[in-house]
């Protein structure tokens, strides 16, 4: 489509005199990604570039098979780059760590041998918070996510929706740089997805966390996201960066918010019919 | 005849446009009784143990019905003299101090078979050699009956509680290891991942996530082999029976098998059951209420 413009990468070192209003918290530069299958080496992504800045809200987004998902791996570290790197406030990525707290998609990211306030203090009692620090700040986050009744209730007991609050509190109790979501609504029905998608902005409107989200559904990117990153079919690379930090629940029904998720699902449906 | 029922079909049904509605609904409070406690009986016959002790009674009374029928108290004493057996040689403390001398033997075995397989594992999840290594081990000497060990280790170890501690080491060993191992194996990726982004690694990884999130196969594993650990040193007290002076529970029945004295085998056969239904009744329901039921890893 000819109204849609190609942005230019940005530049992976930020120019001093310029004097920005942020020092990005974790830059991607020009990442390739590749991982074995038993008979395939298989092309994941293919030199993808982005900042991330404090309180980003930064969706990563595309068709499925696009990378998207071993593009946060590697984020979190559990996979290393062939090409390019990952920094994480100046340093180099090179395993996980308690500073990138994930939040995946399956229910079973619990703990079933603890309870949910055990749950969410255990990174921090691994990671030498002290016990009492640990316990103050992980009922906080589960008052954050509305969990106060059930804080002393094993995780088989509760609904998908409540697991993956109990999950999003265990990474925020943590206080991590960045806060990794696998599209962790994807399992949910559409209207506990909903529901959990306004709490997420109310979280973010409460305590401003950093956030890299990853999902397929474009009206979820432009909702939950400040900035959206497209990306291309498989292999994965930027295909456009978009700013929606403007448009929320309040707007959905809007024009500019349909212009929007147009835009870029044209984006995604003309690459495809050209990959095929 | 069949074609014109096809096309009857494929005419486009369409369905009545009805008109719509909206309804109050009643609220719950006032619909009476939502939840009802259950009768006395049916809670009774909600519980294991009664249905379980049940079935207990209703063996006792064939057995004293058949035994007083066939009334040949050298072959099949019947179930009252049995107890009174059992009572004279609680009585007399014989029976208690077998069973302490096979408790101690079993204690040892079970302890010293279970760290060897702690240690087999723990090579097989982070090493491939461990890995081949156990496959390996359990593939050879897992179908390879501990009794069968028994002439063997008596030569290496002599008449004494050595041989019966080695024979034990073997039967509980391989059961454990390979369902420990495999255990771990089913740890799902989306656990071990977040044990990996809160930081965990090495040895802290296997005890605070890897052991937990198996723990289902390894009870499964522990009570495997305490299994066949009891059988096995039972088996193995009838086939050698007495090591200086101090005989067991199955050299005590071996013992009054020689003597004739029927209502004592049976009393020894029945205390090995007693020992086996309270090791598995109570101690290891108690471990699973406690932890994987109460996880929800397991249905109770």
């Amino acid at each position: 489509m000819a109204m849609v413009q190609r942005k230019p990468p940005l530049a992976a070192s930020i120019d001093p005199t310029a004097a920005p209003a942020s020092q990005p918290v974790l830059t991607v530069d020009g990442v390739t990604l590749q991982y074995k299958t038993p008979d395939h080496l298989v092309t994941a992504t293919y030199r993808v570039g982005f900042d991330i800045h404090p309180a980003d809200r930064l969706v990563l987004l595309g068709p499925s098979g696009c990378g998207k998902s071993t593009l946060l791996k590697a984020i979190a570290g559990f996979l290393k780059p062939v090409e390019g790197s990952i920094s994480l406030k100046g340093e180099p990525v090179t395993g996980p760590g308690p500073d990138r707290m994930m939040v995946f998609q399956e229910f079973d990211q619990l703990l079933p041998w603890k309870s949910v306030r055990e749950n969410v203090a255990f990174p921090m009692l691994e990671n030498r918070v002290p016990r009492a620090e640990a316990e103050a700040r992980a009922l906080d986050a589960i008052a954050k996510v509305n969990l106060t009744k059930f804080v002393d209730v094993y995780p088989h007991m509760l609904s998908g929706g409540m697991k993956q609050r109990v999950a999003i509190a265990r990474a925020m109790a943590m206080r991590p740089d960045v806060l990794l979501m696998d599209e962790p609504y994807a399992a949910l029905d559409a209207l506990t997805r909903r529901k959990m998608q306004e709490e997420l902005l109310q979280l973010w409107e409460d305590v401003r966390f950093t956030l890299i989200f990853v999902t397929h559904s474009i009206e979820e990117a432009v909702l939950v996201g400040s900035r959206v990153v497209v990306l291309s079919p498989h292999p994965g690379q930027v295909r456009a960066e978009l700013n929606c930090h403007h448009l929320d629940v309040r707007h959905q029904d809007g024009p500019e918010f349909q212009l929007l998720t147009r835009r870029i699902s044209q984006m995604l449906f003309e690459d495809k019919s050209v990959g095929h | 005849m069949v074609e014109i029922t096809m096309t009857e079909i494929s005419v486009k049904l369409t369905p009545p446009i009805r008109p719509e509605g909206e309804y109050d609904v009643t609220p719950p409070g006032t619909l009476g009784d939502v939840a009802k406690p259950l009768s006395l009986l049916e809670r009774l016959a909600n519980t294991t143990s009664v249905r379980r002790g049940l079935i207990l009674v209703g063996i006792a009374v064939v057995w004293q019905a058949y035994a007083t029928w066939l009334s040949n108290p050298l072959s099949f004493p019947t179930f009252t003299e049995t107890l009174s057996a059992l009572r004279d040689g609680i009585a007399s403390g014989v029976i208690p101090q077998r069973l302490w001398v096979t408790l101690q033997t079993l204690v040892m075995g079970y302890a010293i078979g279970l760290v060897i397989a702690a240690v087999f594992t723990s090579l097989a999840v982070t090493t491939r050699l461990g890995t081949d290594l156990l496959s390996t081990l359990t593939a050879m000497f897992n179908p390879l009956p501990a009794i069968a060990l028994l002439p063997l280790a008596l030569l290496w170890f002599g008449l004494g509680r050595p041989s019966l501690v080695f024979v034990i080491i073997h039967s509980v060993l391989w059961a454990v290891a390979l369902n420990m191992h495999s255990g771990f194996l089913s740890v799902s990726e989306t656990l071990r991942m977040a044990g990996r982004t809160f930081g965990l690694s090495g040895f802290r990884f296997v005890r605070k996530i890897l052991i937990p999130a198996a723990f289902p196969a390894i009870l499964a594993g522990l009570k495997i082999g305490w299994a066949f650990a009891w059988r096995t040193l039972i088996a193995a007290e009838l086939v050698f029976g007495v090591s200086s002076g101090q005989g067991g529970l199955g050299w005590y029945i071996f013992e009054n098998r020689n003597t004739l004295d029927t209502a004592a085998v049976f009393a020894g056969l029945l205390t090995v059951m007693a020992v086996g239904l309270f090791v598995e009744g109570v101690i290891f329901r108690a471990i699973e209420a406690r932890t994987v039921r109460r996880w929800g890893m397991q249905r109770g």
